[in-house]
């Protein structure tokens, strides 16, 4: 706020001074030049009168020669004075216009604005760092599910980008370095209110300056990296970090989940993509036969640890052995664009493909090439960017992995529904029975688009009805929570997918299964489904009805209507 | 040697001097007082005042808030002046002319303070 006042002042000085110098002179002259009255007698003019014309002739108005005519001598102080004062008053208004234009003070103003905007924050934010690709999906998804961001970039036009994308929040955005602490701090680091920092920087060095910054500045926050480098991650899992996404290692995971459950990272995919987007297709990549491996970079290699580990035969084609450092002996030397490499590497009895390379233009031109030595190949390609969503879909590949959308994704499932995320650890341990059996039932359920995933906890704010129906000691099971509350003997078309209950958490659980005060539900379902769920929730009569099958007289004169019925009925 | 000083410094003693010498003489006696001396005074308050815009130190912000409580009272000096001169026409009566030195002499006071906290603030510079 001072920096602003500051700034102004400090600037006004010397037109000020200057004004304030002119009119003295221009005054005092006009005081001192002898005039004369109406009747011609010899008049001085006083300070009152010369402050009035003097002030009415520097600023152009002009009202005339007040109060008597002017003598010769007088206009001729006044020929000098007009010159002078017009051209200081000129100067004066035009240093404050060039000042609202200032560079510095619009900066100022806009970080003004923005701080305050912080400080107004009255519900839970998070901070997130770099609104590149990663960083905007991430901000829409929040957005989406009625979460605060607040976002530091250090270009200014990302920054006002914010201004014309369509959110439906309202994210204030500062375009400042996030690896200064001082532009974390505005941007609410240390603000009660803030749940969490996302580093999404292009630049690793970045999100580990941010990262620590948080944990030195504000270590109950929950700060999430991306880390493109094993070295990098190691570095920041050393002061706890909570969560380090590199999305190398993670799209290499899902590929293996792909391996040997596909229902398993169908269903994975099904919860965790937008709801209401449309159902994907499951995919079987082939778990046996050869792999070809286009690049051996970052992506290259977490993925061929992953098929290696499933116990694949792989052949690797490398630009650059010596860069990646893989022996030659390894590999096959080559981009993988030209059908002789591809031969080398027996791209004819090949199962599948991984085209790697961090060029969008070489990975859709391996693809091409490979699908015309041999058709029918798995295809997973490497997407670098955004850009290319529109060829990369035309390429029609069996798997896509694009690093910002795979951060973006596994980040917003962490804020936004942190219950999905101990849900789907979970799920890693169970077969692909259980998996493919649960994939049906959401099928069944949502029948084209993904399922709206929501939690639940029982507690008085988000669940009166049925808190307080548990502590009049009647108990609330799950089932009475899936039923319709328009019709009891309806099942609303939603599935609880796992319940916490005392730290100890339970997937799938049965449908007598009994709730408590302070449980927490997830549940995924048709998106009717959770409006549905909201009225046995909150509204007691809703849950009366589907506890009893009848409605409860609401008014109090029917209260107590029934209260003496009954007692005279027994 | 900082020429913001001196300049500063300059003003400061001055807008003091300036006043004092419109305040000394008979407490209402219009004769003791000169108008154009009041002028003068307004103006270097003015500038002292102004040159003080910006200024982020402590010492600073005090003597920004001296310098406007001495051109306020300067102000209000010259608004009864002309007031009693010009608006009611009772002209400079002995009345007026002690309710202006009174509100000078309030103007002086602060001009005092502000004169102290600069010797204080070059007593404590010690180069």
């Amino acid at each position: 706020m001072n920096n602003v006042v500051f700034l102004i002042f400090r600037r006004m000085r010397r037109p000020l001074i200057s004004l304030v110098l002119v009119y003295a002179v221009a005054i005092l002259g006009l005081v001192l030049i002898p005039g004369r009255d109406a009747q011609g007698h010899p008049w001085h003019m006083d300070f009152f009168h010369a402050f009035y014309f003097v002030s009415f002739m520097a600023t152009t108005i002009g009202f005339g020669e007040l109060p008597y005519e002017f003598t010769d001598g007088q206009r001729m102080w006044v020929i000098v004075s007009i010159y002078i004062t017009v051209v200081v008053w000129i100067y004066a208004i035009g240093n404050v216009l060039t000042l609202l234009q200032d560079a510095t003070f619009r900066q100022a103003m806009t970080e003004q604005r923005f701080s305050r905007r912080i400080k107004a924050m009255r519900e839970e934010f998070y901070l997130v760092c770099g609104y590149g690709e990663t960083g905007s999906a991430l901000v829409n998804t929040l957005t989406e599910r009625n979460q605060h961001a607040v976002v530091v970039d250090i270009d200014e036009e990302r920054v006002s980008l914010l201004g014309v994308e369509n959110l439906r929040q309202f994210v204030p955005g500062l375009c400042g370095d996030a690896a200064r602490p001082i532009h974390l701090l505005e941007a609410g680091l240390k603000h009660p209110l803030c749940a969490g920092v996302v580093a999404l920087t292009n630049q690793n060095e970045v999100n580990l300056k941010i990262a620590i910054t948080s944990k030195l500045l504000h270590p109950e926050v929950r700060v999430i990296c991306r880390a493109d480098s094993h070295d990098i991650e190691a570095n920041m899992a050393s002061f706890g970090t909570d969560y380090i996404i590199d999305p190398f290692d993670t799209f290499a995971r899902h590929l293996a989940t792909a391996l040997q459950s596909p229902g398993l990272y169908l269903l994975h995919d099904w919860l965790t993509s937008l709801s209401h987007s449309e159902l994907t297709e499951p995919v079987y990549p082939p778990a046996q036969g050869l792999w070809v491996l286009c690049g051996y970079g970052r992506f290259g290699k977490a993925v061929l640890k992953r098929l290696r580990a499933e116990g694949l035969e792989v052949v690797v084609i490398e630009a650059d052995p010596a860069l990646t450092g893989i022996s030659l002996d390894d590999c096959v030397v080559g981009v993988g664009t030209e059908p002789e490499t591809l031969q080398q590497a027996q791209i004819e009895r090949a199962a599948g493909l991984v085209a790697g390379t961090d060029n969008d233009a070489n990975n859709l031109s391996i693809i091409m090439t490979a699908r015309q030595l041999n058709a029918g190949l798995f295809v997973v390609a490497r997407q670098n960017l955004m850009d290319n969503q529109s060829i990369f879909e035309a390429v029609q590949a069996n798997m896509v992995m694009h690093p910002s959308s795979i951060i973006a994704n596994k980040i917003q499932v962490l804020l936004a529904t942190p219950m999905l995320f101990e849900f789907i650890s979970l799920a890693q341990y169970q077969d692909e029975g259980w998996a493919c059996e649960l994939v049906s039932r959401i099928a069944a359920i949502t029948s084209t688009t993904t399922p709206e995933i929501w939690e639940v906890s029982i507690e008085e704010e988000q669940a009166l009805a049925v808190s307080r129906c548990i502590a009049e000691g009647q108990p609330v099971r799950l089932h009475h929570l899936l039923a319709d509350p328009r019709e009891r003997e309806n099942r609303l078309p939603s599935i609880a997918l796992m319940i916490e209950s005392n730290n100890a958490r339970q997937i799938l659980p049965a449908a007598e299964t009994v709730l408590h005060i302070g449980d927490r539900l997830l549940f995924c379902g048709h998106y009717a489904a959770r409006s549905k769920m909201e009225w046995t929730l909150q509204n007691q009569h809703a849950l009366a009805y589907i506890m009893t099958g009848g409605s409860r007289p609401q008014g109090r004169v029917w209260r107590t209507l029934e209260r003496l019925m009954s007692r005279h009925g027994a | 040697m900082n020429p913001e000083k001196v300049v500063f410094g300059f003003f400061i003693v001055l807008a003091l001097t300036l006043n004092f010498g419109f305040y000394v003489g008979e407490f209402n006696n219009p004769a003791h007082h000169n108008g154009y001396e009041l002028f003068a005074v307004v103006i270097v308050n003015l500038v002292a005042t102004i040159l003080k815009f910006g200024d982020r130190t402590q010492m600073g912000a005090v003597l920004l808030a001296t310098s406007l409580v001495a051109v306020l009272q300067l102000l209000a000096a010259t608004i009864v002046w002309g007031a009693a001169e010009y608006v009611t026409e009772t002209g400079l009566t002995p009345d007026v002319m002690a309710s202006v030195v009174s509100l000078a002499g309030g103007a002086m006071l602060a001009n005092v303070i502000s004169v102290v906290l600069l010797v204080i603030e070059t007593v404590m510079l010690r180069r």
